[in-house]
């Protein structure tokens, strides 16, 4: 337990320091590391993930998350998923606009 | 009647003794090698030439009447005896070793009940077999070489075997070794040809004799109706099928056909699992092949209400109505103090969970999702007809009460039961109220959880299915099959409440059976009147694309609305999972996916595949603006007796 809390504090040190990434790069970064796989190409989620967008984690929690996981999702460490192309992925995240509200679509209120 | 022809001397064996001095009189020699070397060295001849004496004669003249084979065929008897079952439908793939047979289907049976569809591949036939029993609950047969055909067949039967799903599959074969053709009929002709699916059929035989071949179809169809159903296999005599019928003073019989009653759940057992139900604070029912017929969904219903339970639906059929307040997520099991599981084709899965993690040595973990003194009650039929190779039986889970009986047959017992055993009225309204409270939010989450990625393009998979709903709710629908995972939301979302709304799912995950199912539902549907649609996923279709022929040759009227994302999704993340594992960068080789997952560079065009063979077709799909008009025009084709085909670019999931 202290070493995960160890852990955690390092990389939101790492990442307190991150510049702000780009959401177009990011846009990339997604599709290349198999974000969509599980999480659909606008970071919507379904029954393989949760949704991570809009309004994702902060970079920090999202970081420790991705780097350490041991639940469904496959770890993603530094050597096969860079600082700036995970910062540059939380910033597309940020970008994705938010989704309409459920009572205004017709076809999801029959 | 072929029994006009008993004068004629002229047996099959002599038939075929000719067939084959034909032959040899046609074979390429080496003196006919070393003369077709000369001719090539020879000057350019015409590439037409006048043919000779003989073969002119042979062309123009009068064929002379081919010797008739005397007596009743045996395989004009092996007709009467089909017909005694009502079968309407043999879809099946042409095939020698059963010539006989489909020669007296078609001519002395006049091509109906059976009906002889023509399948361009054997799962292909296997497998609208399979859907076709789900929507109208009779069975179909199918025939098949013996070998060639039949190892084509096999991942139809598997599935069909765990889908509990009965099927007569009927395998042609040379037997007789001393009288076989040679060449091709002998390639395809074995010993046992049974042996290739004895792991995953109920029963099989090998006839000998017509009656035997009574005996045995009738006994296939019954053990393959009696729940469990199961597909069940017979292999056929090419020979018992040509021969004339053997005048042994009695005329062979047709046994008539009673069915067995189903097995029913110790009534002990039952009084046991109605007291634990009844004294249960928050009991849960988990059906996944429950119902069998509409009534199982009544049953259920009754059963649910008398204990205010809640359901979870894991839909292997449609057992529960989406539109109860009792429906439950799966979820709903976490906090139950007693669990009873309707023919669960996993109950272990069904309270514990399985992580595919790197843990536990790279194998993943495991972790209860029940408390530790839960009861577990269990009706299963599939216990009473458990084999040892194929591992579908899954994980070995403890069961409080495990009663081996069909499920639909005991619920009368059980509900029953429970009425007696009382259950606590005042706990029964307070289960019932934050039964009703729950649902109610768990689809207000659902609908917002839809609304994500709504605009998306490619189209979200919930923008898809509800679409397409939108497009069919007037009519009376069926969802045949919606395969290659769309986030279920049509199990989230549709009001379905009719057991024929949902048909369920393969059974052994055997990728490339959502499109011969959904065309052998279909025509189903189509003798009952039901409009049919399904969610077609493109790796599913290109196992066997030719039963796109076969729908718009017989006329089947299907909305396939496809949910193309491009890949094996399920391997996609499958191979991404390991490389992270292995903490190397996935191969993507240039496409979306890890190498060798992919299904692009280039896209397959499926709408153009798809009107090839004779359907309406429109795509690729890709703003989800243009799928309501779409599907609008594609309902109507449908309607008017045609197949249509969407081809829908989708995310994911």
């Amino acid at each position: 337990m202290r070493r995960a809390l160890l852990l955690l504090a390092a990389v939101a040190f790492s990442h307190a320091a991150a510049a702000a990434g780009s959401a177009e790069k990011g846009k990339s970064a997604y599709v290349k590391h198999g974000c969509w796989q599980c999480h659909g190409f606008v970071g919507q989620g379904g029954v393989t993930g949760p949704k991570l967008g809009p309004n994702p984690l902060p970079l920090d929690a999202l970081s420790a998350f991705v780097r350490n996981t041991r639940g469904g999702m496959p770890p993603y460490q530094s050597a096969i998923l860079s600082e700036a192309d995970l910062a540059d992925i939380h910033a597309y995240l940020q970008s994705v606009p938010k989704a309409p509200d459920y009572k205004s679509i017709p076809l999801l209120n029959p | 009647m072929a029994g006009k022809d008993a004068d004629s001397k002229a047996g099959r064996r002599k038939f075929l003794t000719g067939f084959v001095a034909a032959s040899a009189a046609t074979a390429i020699t080496p003196a006919s090698r070393a003369a077709d070397t000369l001719a090539q060295n020879a000057p350019r001849a015409p590439s037409a030439l006048p043919p000779s004496g003989k073969a002119a004669e042979a062309e123009t003249g009068t064929p002379r009447e081919l010797a008739r084979v005397p007596g009743t065929p045996g395989s004009d008897f092996m007709v009467d005896v089909i017909k005694a079952l009502d079968i309407k439908y043999c879809p099946s793939n042409c095939a020698s070793s059963y010539r006989a047979l489909h020669e007296s289907m078609i001519n002395y049976g006049a091509n109906k009940m059976p009906e002889f569809l023509t399948c361009m591949h054997e799962e292909s036939a296997v497998g609208m077999a399979h859907g076709y029993f789900k929507a109208a609950g009779k069975p179909l047969m199918t025939l098949c070489h013996g070998t060639v055909g039949l190892q084509h067949a096999t991942m139809g039967i598997y599935n069909a075997w765990c889908d509990r799903v009965p099927v007569i599959v009927i395998g042609g074969n040379d037997l007789d070794a001393a009288t076989r053709p040679p060449g091709v009929p002998t390639f395809h002709s074995a010993q046992d040809i049974n042996a290739l699916v004895r792991d995953f059929t109920k029963w099989d035989d090998t006839p000998v004799s017509l009656q035997h071949f009574a005996q045995s179809f009738v006994r296939a169809y019954k053990i393959a109706m009696t729940p469990p159903h199961g597909p069940v296999m017979i292999s056929l005599d090419a020979g018992l099928q040509q021969e004339p019928m053997k005048d042994h003073g009695d005329k062979p019989y047709i046994p008539r056909y009673v069915p067995t009653a189903p097995p029913q759940g110790d009534s002990g057992a039952v009084k046991e699992a109605a007291r634990l139900l009844a004294g249960a604070q928050n009991p849960v029912i988990v059906a996944d092949r429950a119902a069998r017929t509409p009534n199982g969904v009544k049953l259920l219903v009754q059963l649910a209400e008398a204990l205010q339970a809640r359901v979870i639906d894991q839909g292997g059929r449609m057992n529960f109505p989406r539109t109860h307040t009792l429906s439950a997520p799966p979820t709903a099991v976490n906090n139950a103090d007693v669990i009873i599981g309707l023919e669960l084709s996993d109950f272990w899965a069904t309270v514990n969970s399985y992580t595919d993690n790197a843990g536990n040595g790279g194998i993943g973990t495991n972790s209860s999702r029940i408390k530790a003194d839960t009861k577990l009650i269990s009706i299963s039929s599939v216990e009473l007809n458990t084999k040892a190779n194929y591992q579908d039986f899954q994980r070995f889970q403890v069961i409080d009460v495990p009663m081996a009986g069909d499920a639909e047959s005991t619920l009368p017992a059980l509900i029953e039961a429970v009425k007696q055993a009382g259950p606590n009225k005042a706990a029964l309204e307070k289960r019932a109220e934050a039964a009703k409270k729950a649902y109610a939010e768990g689809m207000e989450r659902t609908r917002a959880a839809a609304a994500l990625g709504w605009d998306a393009s490619p189209i979200s998979t919930a923008r898809l299915c509800m679409e397409v709903y939108g497009a069919v709710k007037s009519l009376d629908w069926s969802l045949v099959a919606s395969e290659g995972n769309v986030s279920n939301w049509p199990n989230r979302l549709w009001p379905i409440d009719k057991y024929t709304q949902w048909l369920g799912r393969s059974g052994g995950y055997g990728v490339g059976y959502g499109a011969p199912a959904s065309v052998g539902a279909a025509l189903a549907n189509r003798d009952l009147g039901r409009f049919s649609v399904s969610i077609q996923s493109d790796g599913d279709l290109m196992y066997a694309p030719g039963v796109l022929w076969t729908a718009a040759k017989h006329k089947i009227p299907l909305l396939a609305v496809m949910h193309n994302n491009r890949g094996y999704h399920q391997e996609v993340m499958h191979v991404q999972r390991l490389s992270n594992f292995r903490n190397r960068v996935a191969n993507l080789g240039g496409d979306m996916g890890p190498v060798g997952t992919s299904i692009e560079n280039p896209d397959i065009e499926y709408h153009k595949l798809a009107e090839s063979m004779g359907w309406w077709a429109k795509g690729p799909i890709k703003d989800p603006a243009q799928l309501g008009p779409a599907l609008k025009e594609a309902v109507k084709v449908v309607q008017a007796g045609q197949p249509a085909l969407l081809n829908v670019w989708t995310q994911p999931r």
